[in-house]
């Protein structure tokens, strides 16, 4: 690039966690002053590559990664974040790091504290130093004032409002003597559409005084506003590195999410999907319009409006969409954009709003029980949290539900004496066993001592044992490895076909829904950006993904601000 | 506005009560006003250090130390072997601190670790801690003393020949510090006697005509709480004691900041158990004997409550709220059986009322602390959708 | 084999059973009989057996460890005054509804044969609804301060034994055998249940060898007793409230997720808890020959805590047989301390020891990594 030596050399970086390849031959400079996007999807590898840059222990115990990275020209291997930050690379993360009684000083010289030289301090060690205020507000308010915002030194932060606890994290990055390479992750995520303007100046204004910035974030606009370059991950491989202005946002979108050409296989399964429920015609769209139109003659199996859930970290703000009979549907989307809060939300595991039709009768929100009641079965997620008894047998797991919502699996009078009876809940167990082939030394075993597929198994069965008519399952391929991924999509695309159960499948890994699913709808910032047939080309799904999706889909936008 | 309004309630609620009972019970009772100001200044005296000790492990958000007897025992130890040795006044004093100190220190430190290991429920492992801890003190005193551990003072061993016995009079030390200074208060009229009462010994008088009495003041004790106060004032403009309040609101950040948080904890710990040691000494010099195996018991228990009843809630605790709280709970605690016996003729009433007003307000001192954290918790949820969904 | 038996029954456990098998092997050699311990254990076991008990629907509910046992004694103890106070009432009350509706077995012959065993049953019908209430007041305390319960619920047992010492000397009890002598009012600290139902438990189809070589008691009708209420709570357990209750326990999100009303399974076994507490208490009390008021209860959670750890139970997984070899190891380190070390180190260590090992076992269990995840 330039004839001086790059700030930071990174040298084909790649790494393997037991066997599993996430990132491979990442080589790129950075120099002083450079504003660099770093755009990708969750999984893509952003977060490995930010982890080995930042020597984190994830990695050391796990092997250490390939490649060499150079600082100004001389080779580093960091194995813990203090060196990383001795070398001056900064990082803001997406949570805030901040203790929300202390004030903002407080908070930017977290461990940086100006102290009051002391006799004391010889004797035991600078810890019994006290703290210099004056001094600590000057250099607060110093770093705030560079970001070019206008916050009191004394203002709690819990007192503050979202925005600018992003610029009090920033500020203490800053504040480091010596910071120069600052790593954002999603910085504007939390931020409305002005303080965000604000960010970006503060920025531009940052990497004039020489600090080179990653930028990384999905709001494209944004990244092409600000970035000086450009580059996209996928697949934990670097799919392009060009200046901003060589690129449009389609094209980014497109290097996102993958080309068309690149697809394997996948429309010719997806077409196949389509075309085996015959009753279910509405399912052959080829355009979000043409769905529209047959959807007045079938009855929606599913029916929601205006849906908000407060599920922490997957907040929904306002979400309608429909879901035929019979229908696979599927909702994606980046991770914090509200996706596993519908499903969620539906079910009545987080606090909820809106109207839920199912099968034209209203659905009683916030009770798990009700949803249970009206045949909707739930995969959760958060498979040890939510989904599983991990000190409890199979058995219990796969009936429990079923047990105490459908009073099966019992001997006794009901609402009088109601005993368990083990002997068909182990029968059951074992045949969902013998059906989806559950690794395990049979009913007894205890769930924590399965592998991440065969867990996912048992949640799929604890949820066929309940014979659904609707079915909702979260992230039914994460954490798990490529062959039980397959074995997980092809036992639920038969159980869709076999009972015509209608299925709606959130995922983050949008090659999935589009292999498996009739159409997808894309989350975005808790509403829905789009919702396109899956066979519609890749960089559409990309486009609605970051935050491109005005023009795109105005038929599908219902957004209207709720309460 | 109304979530203010609760708080501000919520805050004072325990305080105000106490106000409004004592209010009621001081005229019930019949004491005269130099009677219940002489009471209350000796036991400010006496029990203000121990629940100063509190406070450090409060900041650093290991809620309330229930292993404070912990120091408690320790500085026990101390007193005994002095008493065993003979030493006398002050010097006693301090040698009995030098002894309790590094049984203290060490005791802090495994109950620092302990802690460490039941991150979240500090409070019933350190209250159960304390539990077993006695146990080895009991082992200690009650077997070891007189037979390993050379005791040979027999005013202080069991009969058998070894172990010390239920109750040990600590008259060499009695009132030491108290008297150091001596300082009386005195209405005009008892001016004369107390001059006769005191003989040569040099002391300070304030007149003060409005009183009818003669009062006491315990100087020399106050001043070295009052350095304890400034001390504390000085170490949470610390270093470490910023560190703790980090931790205290959030360990991970505290961490991720690079602040060694498990030893910081522990440090926290430690200098509370050596803070009860000392407390503990003051307490018995002004009592006067030591009951081996029953006072530190209560020094916990007594010291927790006063120190809730204060205003102190288990995450947020001042030095104001041990003042306010001594005062309160010693003027109930002085103040309640006579008024129980006044008012029902039954003395013994007003006993079981203060035990049972010191775990009450203990109870629902940690009922309202888990009832706000869950609270403040949902809030936080909603906070989320209410700043993200308004754009 | 044997490493795995290790880390299922663990250390502190191993080490306590081997002590006390040591002091049962000692036992004869400082001239302390094996019989008459085992006798001393088996009476104890029974006597405690109910409370260690009443630890494990809360356990499995998830609320931690009860500490607020005392709440449930509390209960127990207002079962067996009252029925004392009423014998008499109760007792021609049932012999005039005898007459009234001619229940033919019901005669006065009848009643008074069996005075001792109605009135135990009276007490512990009496306590019954008392536990019920409280325990459900409790239940509802417990759901609000979710992940704090096992500090509050001490400090509730604490404070309600406190509130109940002003009570028993202000409630009208007349019965002069309770009653301070001097006063005529205010309940004594020690009731001798003698004359009501003194071991009416204990010695129904006891076996009483008395023997030169062998002096062997075993209290069967109590140890039936404790049986029977083991089952119960054992085929509870098995039903599909107490399934749920156990799922609570074990994954309060995963109940939550499958339509179990969480809060509402805690009550139950929270209530669950008091009662057994209560029944518990008067069993204790009617092998122990006295009730004890005032502070009586007060520390009395700590062994039944202690003795349901010792069994193996961790502070969210309980089983009946914890509460069986719990008790049993307990109970019988506590018997057997005090007779052979005493014999052999002419001491009383006993306090000293169950300081020691109930407080220990306690801090082991609140130490131990809980699972990790959530």
């Amino acid at each position: 690039m330039s004839e001086n030596t790059p700030l930071i050399r990174l040298d084909h970086i790649g790494k393997e966690f037991y066997g599993n390849r996430v990132l491979s031959d990442i080589s790129f400079d950075i120099n002083a002053g450079e504003i660099i996007g770093l755009v990708g999807e969750n999984g893509a590898g952003k977060s490995t590559l930010l982890n080995i840059l930042f020597g984190m222990p994830v990695i050391s115990s796990t092997g250490g990664h390939e490649g060499s990275i150079y600082i100004d020209g001389k080779y580093v291997n960091f194995t813990s974040p203090n060196q990383a930050l001795a070398y001056g690379i900064g990082m803001v993360h997406q949570e805030f790091s901040l203790i929300p009684g202390f004030t903002a000083t407080e908070n930017i010289l977290l461990n940086r504290e100006v102290l009051n030289g002391s006799s004391m301090s010889y004797v035991f060690s600078d810890r019994v130093s006290t703290l210099n205020r004056e001094a600590m507000n000057e250099r607060a308010s110093a770093a705030i004032h560079t970001l070019g915002v206008n916050i009191n030194p004394d203002m709690a932060v819990s007192e503050m409002p979202v925005g600018y606890k992003q610029f009090i994290e920033i500020a203490r990055e800053i504040d480091r003597k010596n910071t120069r390479l600052l790593f954002l992750d999603e910085p504007t995520a939390v931020l409305a559409e002005s303080e965000a303007e604000i960010l970006i100046a503060a920025l531009k204004k940052l990497a004039r005084s020489g600090i080179a910035i990653v930028f990384i974030s999905h709001r494209l606009s944004e990244v092409k506003e600000l970035c000086h370059r450009i580059l996209v991950l996928r697949d934990g491989r670097l799919i392009t590195d060009r200046n901003a202005e060589e690129l449009t946002m389609r094209q980014i979108a497109s290097f996102m999410v993958g080309r068309e050409s690149e697809r394997r296989e996948v429309p010719q399964e997806a077409v196949q999907q389509e075309e085996a429920p015959d009753e279910t015609q509405t399912l052959d769209g080829t355009s979000a319009p043409s769905v529209k139109k047959k959807k007045k003659k079938i009855r929606p199996a599913l029916k929601v409006e205006h849906l908000w859930v407060d599920m922490p970290g997957e907040t929904v703000r306002d979400v309608s969409f429909e879901v035929m009979k019979g229908e696979i549907f599927g909702i994606g989307g980046l991770a914090g954009h509200g996706k596993l809060g519908i499903p969620n939300g539906i079910m009545g595991l987080y606090p909820s709003g809106g109207k839920v039709r199912l099968f034209g009768k209203t659905l009683t929100l916030n009770k798990p029980r009700a949803a249970l009641g009206r045949k909707m079965a739930f995969v959760s997620e958060d498979r040890r949290g939510v989904g599983l008894l991990l000190d409890e047998p199979l058995d219990w797991n796969i009936t429990f539900t079923a047990m105490q919502t459908q009073g099966r699996f019992l001997l006794g009078i009901p609402y009088i004496f109601q005993i368990r009876n083990e002997y068909a809940m182990r029968k059951e167990a074992q045949k969902y066993i013998d059906r989806l082939s559950i690794k395990c030394t049979g009913p007894q075993q205890h769930a924590g001592e399965l592998s991440g597929g065969n867990q996912q198994k048992v949640c799929l069965a604890k949820a066929f044992v309940l014979r659904p008519d609707i079915l909702l399952i979260c992230e039914p391929t994460r954490g798990i490895d490529i062959g039980a991924k397959t074995l997980v999509l092809d036992t639920i695309r038969e159980y869709n076909k076999e009972h015509g159960t209608t299925i709606i499948i959130t995922s983050s890994e949008l090659e999935e829904l589009r292999s498996v699913c009739n159409r997808v709808a894309i989350v975005d910032s808790g509403r829905i950006a789009g919702i396109l047939p899956a066979s519609s080309p890749a960089e559409d799904f990309g486009m609605l993904m970051t935050g491109q999706a005005a023009n795109n889909n105005e038929d599908e936008e219902e957004v209207k601000e709720s309460a | 506005m109304i979530r203010k309004l609760f708080d501000i309630i919520a805050n004072n609620a325990v305080p105000a009560v106490f106000i409004l009972i004592s209010a009621f019970a001081i005229p019930l009772s019949g004491y005269s006003a130099s009677y219940l100001i002489q009471e209350l200044l000796t036991r400010i005296g006496r029990n203000s250090f121990l629940i100063l000790s509190l406070l450090i492990p409060i900041m650093a958000g290991m809620g309330l130390n229930f292993g404070m007897v912990l120091g408690a025992m320790a500085g026990q130890i101390g007193l005994l072997f002095i008493c065993d040795w003979g030493i006398v006044g002050i010097p006693g004093m301090v040698l009995a601190c030098l002894i309790g100190t590094p049984i203290a220190v060490v005791l802090g430190i495994f109950c620092g670790h302990v802690l460490n290991r039941a991150k979240g429920r500090e409070m019933v492992t350190s209250y159960i801690l304390g539990f077993f801890i006695n146990g080895v003190y009991q082992m200690v005193v009650l077997y070891l003393m007189g037979w390993i551990i050379p005791i040979t003072n027999p005013a202080l061993l069991l009969s058998r020949g070894y172990g010390v016995r239920n109750a040990v009079s600590l008259l060499s030390i009695r009132g030491i510090l108290d008297n150091l200074i001596p300082t009386v208060i005195t209405g005009t009229q008892g001016a004369g006697q107390f001059l006769n009462v005191q003989g040569g010994n040099a002391f300070i008088l304030l007149q003060m005509p409005f009183l009818d009495g003669t009062i006491r003041i315990p100087l020399a004790t106050l001043i070295v709480i009052g350095l304890f106060c400034v001390f504390i004032v000085w170490f949470r403009r610390t270093k470490l004691g910023q560190d703790m309040r980090a931790i205290g609101q959030s360990q991970a950040v505290a961490d991720s900041a690079g602040i060694p948080v498990n030893r910081t904890r522990i440090i926290a710990i430690v200098i509370s158990t050596v803070l009860a040691c000392y407390g503990q000494i003051i307490y018995l010099q002004n009592m006067g004997t030591l009951n081996t195996y029953n006072s530190h018991d209560q020094a916990g228990m007594f010291s927790i409550a006063a120190l809730l009843i204060g205003g102190a809630s288990v995450s947020r605790a001042s030095i104001a709220n041990v003042f306010a709280g001594v005062i309160l709970f010693h003027l109930m605690f002085i103040v309640a059986p006579v008024a129980g016996k006044n008012l029902i003729g039954d003395a013994q009433i007003g006993e079981y009322f203060r035990v049972f007003v010191s775990y009450g307000v203990i109870a629902i001192a940690l009922v309202l602390h888990a009832w706000r954290r869950n609270r403040e918790r949902e809030a936080a949820r909603r906070s989320l959708r209410g700043n993200r969904g308004g754009e | 084999m044997i490493k795995r038996f290790i880390d299922r029954a663990g250390w502190p456990r191993i080490i306590i059973a081997l002590f006390l098998l040591g002091l049962f092997i000692a036992a004869p050699f400082v001239g302390v009989r094996v019989d008459t311990s085992l006798s001393n254990t088996l009476v104890r076991f029974g006597m405690n057996g109910v409370m260690v008990l009443a630890m494990i629907p809360m356990v499995e509910a998830g609320c931690g460890l009860n500490f607020g046992l005392p709440l449930g004694i509390i209960a127990g103890l207002l079962g067996a005054t009252l029925s004392l106070e009423w014998n008499d009432e109760i007792l021609a009350y049932l012999i005039e509804m005898g007459l009234r509706y001619k229940i033919s077995w019901l005669t006065d012959t009848f009643v008074m044969n069996w005075r001792e065993p109605l009135g135990f049953a009276s007490a512990i019908i009496i306590a019954i609804p008392i536990a019920a209430i409280l325990g459900w007041f409790y239940g509802k305390l417990l759901n609000r301060v979710k992940g704090d319960e096992m500090m509050i619920a001490t400090y509730v047992g604490f404070s309600s034994v406190s509130f109940m010492c002003i009570a028993w000397l202000l409630l009208p009890y007349k019965h002069p055998t309770m009653v301070w002598g001097y006063a005529g009012k205010g309940l004594r600290t020690t009731i001798s249940v003698e004359g009501y139902w003194l071991h009416v438990l204990s010695d129904a189809l006891a076996i009483d060898i008395n023997t030169e070589n062998i002096h062997l008691y075993i209290p069967t009708g109590m140890l039936i007793f404790f049986a029977v209420m083991a089952f119960l709570v054992w085929v509870f357990m098995r039903t599909k409230t107490g399934t749920a209750m156990t799922a609570v326990g074990s994954n309060p999100d995963f109940a939550r997720a499958s339509g179990v009303n969480v809060d509402k399974m805690r009550t139950i076994a929270v209530v669950m808890s008091t009662v057994l507490g209560a029944i518990g208490i008067i069993v204790y009390e009617q092998s122990f020959g006295f009730i004890q008021l005032y502070m009586g209860p007060f520390y009395m959670a700590l062994p039944a805590v202690a003795s349901i750890l010792l069994g193996g139970a961790s502070v969210n997984k309980a089983g009946i047989l914890n509460v069986i070899v719990g008790t049993f190891l307990f109970q019988g380190i506590l018997t057997m301390t005090p007779s052979v070390i005493n014999s052999y180190l002419q001491t009383d260590m006993s306090e000293v020891i169950r300081l020691i090992v109930s407080n220990g076992m306690i801090l082991y269990a609140l130490t131990r990594k809980v699972r990790a995840g959530r």
